[in-house]
């Protein structure tokens, strides 16, 4: 059954990626930014959880659930004062951010362009 | 000037140049393939269920193996991150793109790619200005609104905790 609401969820946020997309004018990088914010405000509300504990990698693998993470994180640290609100988005998605900055950069020193033929 | 000419310029004035634009648009669009839809949406929802699919599996084995759960998930993370960077770097990630769309873009595996891809591109530029500001031309404004808005949200539940 989770293997379900996982492959419903995650597919289903991906199909609305597809129509904004393909219905407006929306840039890649705008859409990517509207996942992530509209993550972080679900959550704000306490709305993304629920769906990350039915569907799981379907729930958090999205950018929605990078949202998500910088949003939980930030709540969790306001318990903590004021450091733990600033700190706490960056500390909850770190691992994430910094195996993509390092390795990302490995990967571009290593290839270079493919010249389109 | 002719009398033909005449007409001609008096017809200029009053068709507005929004009207001539609107016209454009619409005889460039009899050019402009139309995606189909429901073919784009099945693809990005296979893929993208697939994805995710994987990495729920991917996650239960390495809990299986003695991971903590929080561990499993990360390192599943990590994992999805390298794939789709090197994947980019191969040149394999575009054409994945290409079918799937939003299933790979969507996912983190989108955010990983769009470190890399202008990365790559503007290399010659340097390895400061080039690959270190590329990187971040699309994950930055994620990074920036997404951290912000997530920051603002949690300042505003640490005051309302203080009152």
């Amino acid at each position: 059954m989770d293997y379900l609401y996982t492959f419903l969820l995650g597919g289903g946020i991906c199909v609305i990626g597809q129509i904004l997309m393909d219905t407006t004018k929306l840039t890649p990088p705008r859409i990517l930014v509207i996942f992530v914010v509209s993550g972080v405000l679900l959550q704000a509300f306490n709305l993304y959880e629920p769906l990350v504990n039915l569907a799981h990698q379907g729930a958090s693998t999205p950018l929605t659930g990078f949202g998500y993470a910088l949003a939980k994180g930030a709540i969790d640290g306001a318990e903590k004062g004021f450091i733990g609100v600033i700190s706490g988005a960056i500390k909850s998605t770190a691992a994430g951010v910094g195996i993509a900055i390092v390795f990302g950069y490995l990967v571009a020193l290593i290839f270079n362009p493919k010249s389109p033929k | 000037m002719s009398e033909d000419t005449k007409d001609f310029q008096d017809i200029n004035k009053a068709v507005s140049k929004e009207d001539v634009a609107k016209a454009y648009g619409k005889y460039s669009e009899q050019f402009t393939p139309k995606p189909n839809y429901l073919a784009n949406c099945l693809k990005a929802f296979l893929v993208g269920g697939g994805v995710c699919t994987a990495a729920y599996f991917a996650a239960g084995r390495l809990a299986a193996a003695g991971l903590s759960q929080r561990n499993a998930e990360t390192y599943v993370t990590i994992g999805l991150v390298m794939i789709a960077q090197l994947l980019t770097g191969i040149g394999i990630f575009d054409k994945i793109a290409k079918f799937a769309g939003a299933g790979v873009i969507v996912p983190i595996t989108g955010f990983a790619n769009s470190m890399v891809a202008p990365a790559i591109e503007y290399k010659k530029e340097g390895w400061v200005l080039g690959i270190g500001a590329k990187m971040f031309s699309v994950a930055g404004p994620v990074l920036v609104c997404g951290i912000g808005s997530a920051t603002v949200v949690g300042l505003i539940k640490w005051i309302i905790g203080l009152l």
